[in-house]
């Protein structure tokens, strides 16, 4: 199943592209796994996603938990916690 | 109705203001806040990063959740995005009622919402080169959360 990565603020830059499509593996299900099968792709990933702390997530645009399901999501975000207004 | 918009360029809080108020006679109170960049430390300039597929929509959410808390209240909400410089304004909140209470309420839960759950990150930037992402403040998640 392919899916498009987006990336932004310092997750971006840490990983060093905007944006990738991978195939996620069948037993990718949540997006707890999901950081983990992305954290050991690059040395950028995994410095990107060390603290899961910092780490906030959208599955189609609506934000997510460490729980949320991944099967049939089309985009999902990964960035740090918000800061505008 | 409270409207949503984004947009890079600056806003003029006063025609925001009236349009809000043209043509109505029921409103007692309206109510204005306005964002500015702050030159702390000797900022040269702060650049909003924001998500174009969710934060538009993730603004709307918010207004509309501002509308069905205060059914009486009139707004709208600005936010830009881009590189801006001290003292630029950031985000307009604007909202009128028929009394005060509605008016700072909703006005408050707008700005402590699109803090905390609209996708924009700040990054600072100093005349020597040096850039910084903020971090999110637990301040700014406490008046979050008084909404609940």
């Amino acid at each position: 199943m392919m899916v498009e990565l987006l990336y932004f603020a310092w997750v971006r830059e840490q990983i060093g592209v905007d944006a990738e499509t991978v195939a996620l593996p069948a037993n990718i299900t949540s997006v707890a796994a999901l950081l983990d099968w992305l954290a050991s792709r690059s040395p950028g990933h995994a410095a990107a996603l060390a603290n899961r702390s910092r780490i906030r997530v959208a599955v189609d645009q609506a934000f997510a938990t460490p729980d949320t399901p991944v099967a049939g999501a089309r985009e999902i975000a990964i960035f740090p916690p918000v800061t505008g207004g | 109705m409270i409207a949503a918009r984004l947009q890079s360029g600056p806003f003029d809080p006063a025609a925001e203001q009236a349009a809000l108020l043209a043509g109505r006679t029921d409103l007692g109170a309206a109510v204005q806040f306005t964002g500015l960049v702050r030159a702390d430390d000797g900022l040269a300039a702060l650049t909003l990063e924001h998500y174009p597929g969710m934060t538009l929509a993730q603004m709307q959410a918010i207004a509309a959740e501002a509308a069905k808390r205060w059914p009486g209240v009139l707004g709208s909400i600005i936010h830009r995005h881009g590189r801006l410089l001290p003292g630029e304004p950031i985000v307009l909140v604007t909202t009128a009622s028929p009394h005060r209470g509605d008016a700072f309420a909703a006005a408050q839960f707008l700005m402590d919402w699109l803090k905390t759950k609209a996708p924009f990150w700040k990054k600072e930037e100093w005349a020597n080169g040096t850039t910084r992402w903020v971090e999110a403040k637990a301040s700014d998640d406490a008046a979050a959360d008084r909404w609940a």
